[in-house]
């Protein structure tokens, strides 16, 4: 081809890599000054991001009720006016052209049926009949019958709503979040560890540190501003060392110097063999540990968390307490760790000795400060609490925690998994501020913030998200409502619980925003609003609270899920639900068993009537009324909720709620505060955020000469020496547990002869409801595919991109077959995202738990794979 | 001779009124043609396809090599497209290769022009290119190095440069670099990059590659291979024009101020 | 019925050979795939179109093997059922310029103006000089055929213009222009199919010369009574064996038929074959 041919094709394709230079200055020029015309009737707020739980600040453009644009927040100490590609897309994900906006409720012949078919229906026919079958089977059955499956994306206010309405209107506990899926392992190793959730440290440890070591998180993709920050280190400090440990290379191992690809499950030996080694090599920090610990142990023989009769429960003794702990002395805790040498665990693990040695010479570094960031990793485990509390055991042993720089930190993956799942307790065993439904203090503090008539709450922990789901198809579980979720994706097994959804005697609510495999699955599905159509508030993974106004209208009747809680709420008065309920299990005081008392005579004592509802009661009292909308902080920002409702109904929430925290390690500031503010990391005292907890100087409630003080107040009187030794308070202290290892629920065999691990891609976030409706994200990673070792695919007769057959003991899906790209997986094992509905892979997943925190462990399966035949 | 053929039938009419005005339609038809056959724009071909000129020549338009992709990327290209109509082609941005590892497509070639034994791992349908560094999201400092992901030579044919981003003082670049020796151009990064208009796209090599002189070599790199084999200046006797040299140091003209 | 037994013939056929393709192509149905450029039968069988590999040839490359061989089988069927069967039979422009002369007929418009028959040869010989210097197949580059039955074939694009385009220029400007004057691939198969065993034979003795044969004759041309008569065989390679000449006829006149020998040997040989 002619010179002449191959400059006019160059210009033809616009590779003008040139902008930059020939034309560069006046292009720019002119494109500011139209910008400058076309922008300036925007509206510029700060908000946060909608996905993970990194918590990056965004600001958000309005014009004529429409986003118009979106930006990093420059001032976000986390993410300074960065964004992931998801942030980049905040804009696009309420404009999908399918968004839900009138209640759909199953009908046949103009009346609700369950084997009918979708019909949009007024909100009035959508709560009649939503109440209707309430009622019906919450008069017949009580209030084990009905539940909430929560989320870790609600708002703070929207969980709050939720946990109030059930706890104390429908005197439930079957109200259990998502989060139970992703961060209920680390909250059971916090409460076990320190005796209060959430981590010690905060993201600005990552510019203080020596050392990052990622155990089971995927940060460059599941974390990637946070990630961007720990590249940051490592390149402008030579010493900065990465170590990355997973199940597969993933793509924290381009930063890595060292890289360890270990057996599923055998992260449990590989921590006690640091551990030994810290022991051994004397690496440990005596002063710190004596002061400030204590070292203990639990049940081994406590099961898998999966349902009674299935073989691998037969023999496990303590299922039922799984949690029990005590505390050992030193040597014991020495002995426990002896069989776990460099060479039994390097055979369990199948990471070469040298590596392990120099992982472990980093821990055993006196003068190294390091992170250990993990995720799901750790906590979707069926030894998850364990795997938790060992990483603390490392971390408490060499003194590396509280301290700037150093610590073992818990990264979550959803925006409000700690501000609203965990801060709020919307979990079944919990009440807000780390309190649980169990203690008679607790209830009685509750009650008396939430201004309810003594013995209104009920004692009985509730269904966790797991057994919700098993209850749903034995039929306990009549009504389930799930919002901000979408639980017939994320559910393990999930054939099982579709299949009892749509065929059994119940009835499914889901408050939704698009048609999700969830709301597909549902009778009823009630339009929502999304993140920046409602006032809100989300706390990250550092503990930062953060708030924002409502920033356009939702579309068509779609509403916030506050709206819908208490719209229902005012279906229900005091008489239907304050009275004697049938509770089996339930034990209160001065009640028979089995029964929680009618507390209605207390309450007309108090002022109530019979007649007045839930609403009127626990929404719209007067003390929350006082909270008058319009509101100056608005600063010309609608509020739909307050103006349906008549009152400031977030911020009334947010007050009554923060009450809970005040004073007792959980403090938050007012609201107004962090309308002005880029969020504040709590306890929040006398206006001063907490960087480093447990740690004087740093945080308000270490008393100055104690050093540390790990103050939370759960767990910590245990006995001594076994589980019938006698008791001790070890208040202030630190528990270092021995945790051994333990086989895995369901390991390959000759016929499921795969692993099978699931998770994420950074370009779509869970189950893909909102990012698969980004075009660009979507066309960026449109499908899932099996990543797996090119050898193993060769074996089967395989090849990169064949459509393939992965089934399970439990269900199966086709999906193509990726032997390169973005994972490398090692022989014998395949990773497979689940964002697509058309791959629903949580339909082979085993629904195995860690039977102390109830987390289901997403990362073990056995699998096989077959060419696919269509 | 019979009827049906001869000499003479063959080209009956040709110097006739009306020839003349054929030939005038003929010569105008053949312009087209040459203009079609040169002035198009440069197509992604399927894989294994030889070069351009060569390619074009072969081709029958048969469209099997069409028939044998089993992603529907490639197609044939039709009337109003920049590529010669019939051949065999397709858009990145739309439906990118998906690098089968059997390559049906070229293996159906019955023209030669696309290699039939060609091993997928060394095609070269065109060279991914950076091509506007200013608006990628990944220089702006954003994590999104979607292309980098969708490689599926990722870490051969497109790495990630990790750089400090001063701005921020705690946050780093990730820059996706091309490797040009590994990349296939099967164009899954033009398809992945999120931007309205991808910032990374598919070129022909010959015009996304720069040629160095042949009469250097990089000292620090032994393996070092320039397109070209180095032609000494020397290994042809050199005729030097003495006369020339004499003229021009006799020559003070623009030297010497004249009178 | 009978009446126009080899015209629903030939659009089964035609027709038939499209739709083979078109499931080829779109439902992975592997009788024929391909098109009629360059096919294979079963996956197996390849065929190929002799004239485009004579022009890629005149490019100075050499066309592929497989291309080769594909167009020897062409070249061997075609020549064996003589003349240009392929215009009549496969391709699909004679759909285009059938109904332009039936409409023709049909509203009695004017004939047209009539190019001269030999100017395809020209545009032949012009296709494989501008394939030399240009050094691309250059019919193959702009051959309505071509574009037609690609885009029939593998999705519909700007190039199926062809039609109207060509239906107009037949209906109101030319004498079957395409097909009848200026088509270099069926001034190629005239060449080839000249000297054919198979064609339709003539019956003197039974002809009335009621002339209905060459009202409805493509290329009427062809039956010259004066060397039928004394041939009983229709030699041009222009012959389209399309058998209207043996529908209309009604004495049977015409029929299909091997070739007769030479001048000189039987006339009416025994190997009538009936349509």
């Amino acid at each position: 081809m002619s010179n002449e041919l191959t400059r006019r094709t160059f210009s033809k394709l616009a590779v003008a890599a040139s902008v930059a230079g020939t034309m560069g200055f006046q292009v720019p020029k002119q494109a500011k000054a139209a910008a400058a015309t076309s922008e300036a009737g925007w509206k510029w707020d700060k908000s946060v991001c909608r996905f993970c739980g990194v918590g990056c600040g965004v600001m958000v453009a309005t014009q004529d009720d429409k986003i118009v644009a979106m930006k990093g927040d420059p001032e976000s100490p986390v993410n300074r006016g960065l964004n992931c590609i998801k942030g980049y897309f905040n804009a696009k994900i309420q404009y999908g052209a399918d968004r839900l906006t009138k209640p759909l409720l199953r009908k046949k012949n103009g009346k609700y049926a369950k084997d009918g078919k979708f019909e949009a229906v007024s909100w009035d026919e959508a709560f009649d009949v939503m109440a209707g079958k309430f009622k019906e089977y919450y008069n017949a059955n009580g209030p084990d019958s009905v539940a909430i499956f929560g989320s870790g994306q609600y708002t703070i206010d929207e969980g709050y709503a939720a946990a109030k309405l059930m706890k104390a209107g429908f005197r439930s506990n079957n109200i259990d979040p998502n989060a139970r899926h992703c961060m209920a392992s680390a909250v059971a190793g916090f409460i076990q560890t320190f005796g209060i959730d959430e981590p010690a440290g905060c993201y600005d440890d990552i510019e203080l540190t020596d050392a990052v070591v990622t155990w089971g998180a995927n940060m460059a993709e599941c974390h990637p501003i946070l990630w961007s920050r720990v590249t940051d280190r490592k390149l402008t400090h030579k010493d900065m060392k990465v170590i990355n440990l997973s199940t597969y290379t993933n793509r924290c191992s381009d930063l890595a110097d060292l890289e360890l690809i270990f057996t599923p499950q055998s992260d449990l030996a590989i921590l006690n063999y640091i551990a030994r080694e810290m022991v051994k090599r004397d690496a440990i920090d005596h002063d710190f540990v004596d002061k400030h610990c204590v070292f203990a142990t639990g049940f081994t023989d406590i099961g898998y968390g999966l349902e009674a009769d299935h073989p691998k429960e037969q023999g496990q003794t303590h299922r039922g307490k799984a949690g029990g702990h005590w505390t050992i002395t030193f040597d014991e805790f020495k002995e426990s760790l002896e069989p776990y040498n460099a060479k039994y665990t390097s055979e369990l693990c199948g990471v070469p000795v040298e590596k392990l040695k120099e992982l472990a010479d980093l821990y055993c570094d006196r003068d190294k400060k390091i992170i250990s960031f993990w995720t799901m990793g750790f906590n979707q485990h069926t030894r998850g609490t364990w795997v938790n509390e060992q990483m603390y055991m490392v971390h408490l042993l060499g003194g590396k925690m509280s301290k700037p720089g150093s610590s073992p930190f818990s990264l979550t993956g959803q925006p409000s998994a700690c501000g609203t799942a965990r801060e709020v307790g919307v979990f079944a065993h919990r009440l807000p501020a780390d309190m649980v439904v169990a203690n008679g203090k607790h209830r009685a503090k509750s009650e008396k913030l939430w201004k309810l008539p003594a013995k209104t709450l009920n004692p009985k922990v509730g269904t966790h998200a797991v057994k919700m789901m098993r209850q749903l198809r034995d039929g306990k579980v009549k009504f389930h409502w799930s919002m901000v979720t979408n639980p017939f994706q994320n559910f393990a097994n999930a054939n099982e619980w579709i299949k009892a959804a749509r065929t059994g005697d119940n009835f499914i609510v889901v408050s939704d925003c698009y048609p999700t495999v969830s709301a597909k699955v549902a009778d009823l599905v009630l339009p929502a609003a999304m993140i920046y159509e409602k006032w809100g508030s989300y706390g990250n993974a550092e503990r930062r609270t953060q708030h924002w106004r409502q920033q356009v209208k939702a579309p068509g009747e779609a509403t916030g899920d506050t709206w819908h809680l208490l719209e229902f709420a005012k279906r229900f008065t005091l008489a239907e639900c304050w009275k004697e309920q049938p509770l089996p299990g339930v034990k209160v005081e001065g009640s028979p068993d089995g029964v929680l008392p009618d507390v209605l005579e207390e309450a007309k004592a108090m002022g109530y009537k019979p007649d007045q509802t839930l609403y009127d009661v626990l929404f719209a009292h007067a003390d929350m009324k006082k909270y008058e909308w319009p509101d100056p902080i608005a600063d010309g920002h609608g509020n739909d909720i307050a103006e349906h409702f008549g009152f400031f109904v977030q911020k009334a929430f947010w007050e009554e709620y923060r009450t809970f925290g005040i004073g007792n390690g959980h403090d938050l500031a007012d609201f107004d505060t962090y309308h002005r503010v880029r969020g504040l990391r709590w306890p929040v005292v006398n206006g001063r955020e907490t960087q480093w907890r447990f740690a004087e100087g740093s945080d308000p409630y270490v008393k100055p000469g104690e050093g540390f003080n790990f103050y939370g107040k759960a767990l910590k009187t245990i006995p001594h020496g076994g589980p019938k030794g006698e008791k001790t308070n070890h208040a202030g202290k630190a528990k270092i547990f021995f945790r051994p290892y333990a086989a895995p629920a369901e390991e390959p065999d000759a016929e499921y002869d795969l692993w099978l691990c699931t998770g994420r891609v950074l370009e779509h976030w869970h189950s893909g409801s909102m990012t698969k409706r980004v075009e660009e994200l979507n066309r960026a990673v449109p499908h899932a595919v099996i990543y797996m070792h090119p050898k193993d695919a060769k074996e089967r007769g395989l090849n990169r991109n064949d459509l393939a057959l992965l089934e399970s003991r439990r269900g199966k899906v086709q999906a193509r077959i990726e032997t390169g790209g973005r994972n490398r997986v090692p022989r014998g094992l395949i990773f497979v995202p689940w964002f697509d509905e058309n791959v629903l892979i949580n339909k082979l997943t085993l629904d195995a738990t860690c039977p102390i925190s109830k987390e289901t462990d997403y990362k073990k399966c056995a699998v096989k794979i077959s060419k696919a035949t269509a | 001779m019979s009827e049906a053929f001869s000499r003479r039938s063959f080209f009956r009419g040709g110097l006739s009124g009306r020839g003349v005005a054929a030939a005038t339609a003929g010569g105008l038809g053949a312009s087209y043609v040459l203009d079609m056959a040169k002035a198009e724009g440069r197509p992604t071909r399927p894989p294994g396809a030889r070069p351009e000129e060569h390619f074009l020549a072969t081709c029958t338009k048969c469209g099997q090599c069409v028939e044998a992709c089993p992603f529907g990327t490639l197609k044939l290209a039709t009337a109003g497209d920049e590529v010669p109509a019939g051949t065999p082609w397709f858009e990145p941005r739309d439906v990118p290769c998906e690098m089968c590892e059997d390559v049906p497509c070229a293996r159906a070639c019955p023209s030669g022009s696309l290699d039939t034994q060609i091993n997928i791992l060394d095609a070269s349908m065109g060279l991914a290119v950076m091509t506007d560094q200013e608006n990628c999201l990944a220089y702006k400092g954003l994590r999104c190095e979607a292309c980098y992901r969708a490689c599926p030579l990722l870490d051969e044919a497109i790495t990630l440069d990790m750089k400090p981003q001063e701005r921020t003082g705690r946050h780093a670049y990730f820059l996706p670099i091309v490797h040009s020796e590994a990349c296939t151009g099967c164009g899954k990064c033009e398809r992945a990059c999120v931007m309205e208009k991808a910032a990374i796209q598919v070129l022909p090599r010959d015009l996304a590659l720069g040629i160095g002189g042949d009469h250097y070599r990089f000292g620090w790199d032994e393996e070092a291979i320039i397109s070209r084999d180095f032609v000494a200046p020397t290994s042809s006797p050199q005729v030097i024009d003495q006369q020339g040299v004499l003229d021009s140091m006799n020559d003070l003209s623009g030297i010497e101020e004249a009178p | 019925m009978t009446a126009l037994r080899f015209q629903i013939l030939r659009r089964i056929t035609q027709l038939g050979v499209l739709a083979l393709f078109w499931l080829g192509a779109n439902m992975h149905l592997g009788v024929l795939t391909g098109n009629l450029s360059g096919s294979r039968i079963f996956g197996v069988v390849p065929m190929a179109d002799p004239f485009a590999a004579l022009q890629i040839a005149t490019t100075g490359h050499l066309p592929g093997n497989t291309v080769l061989i594909g167009s020897a089988v062409t070249l061997g069927l075609w020549f064996l059922l003589g003349g240009r069967s392929f215009c009549s039979w496969v391709c699909p422009v004679n759909l285009v310029s059938d109904a332009a002369a039936a409409t023709k007929r049909r509203f009695r418009l004017p004939i047209g103006f009539a190019v001269p028959r030999s100017t395809r040869n020209w545009v032949l010989a012009l296709a494989l000089v501008l394939s030399a210097t240009s050094g691309v197949a250059a019919f193959e580059l702009v051959s309505p055929i071509g574009f037609i039955q690609r885009e029939l074939i593998f999705g519909v694009g700007l190039g199926l213009l062809a039609v109207p385009l060509l239906f107009l220029a037949d209906l109101t400007l030319l004498k079957r222009g395409w097909c009848g004057s200026l088509c270099p691939l069926g001034a190629f198969w005239s060449l080839v199919g000249s000297r054919s065993p198979l064609g339709i034979r003539f019956d003197d003795e039974s002809c009335n010369r009621c002339m209905d044969c060459v009202a409805v004759c493509p290329e009427a041309h062809v039956l010259n009574f004066n060397h039928l008569s004394t041939t009983g065989f229709i030699r041009s390679g222009d012959c389209t064996r399309c058998g209207r000449c043996i529908e209309v006829c009604s004495t049977e006149a015409c029929s299909f038929g091997m070739r007769p020998p030479p001048a000189g040997a039987t006339r009416n040989g025994d190997t009538h074959v009936h349509g």
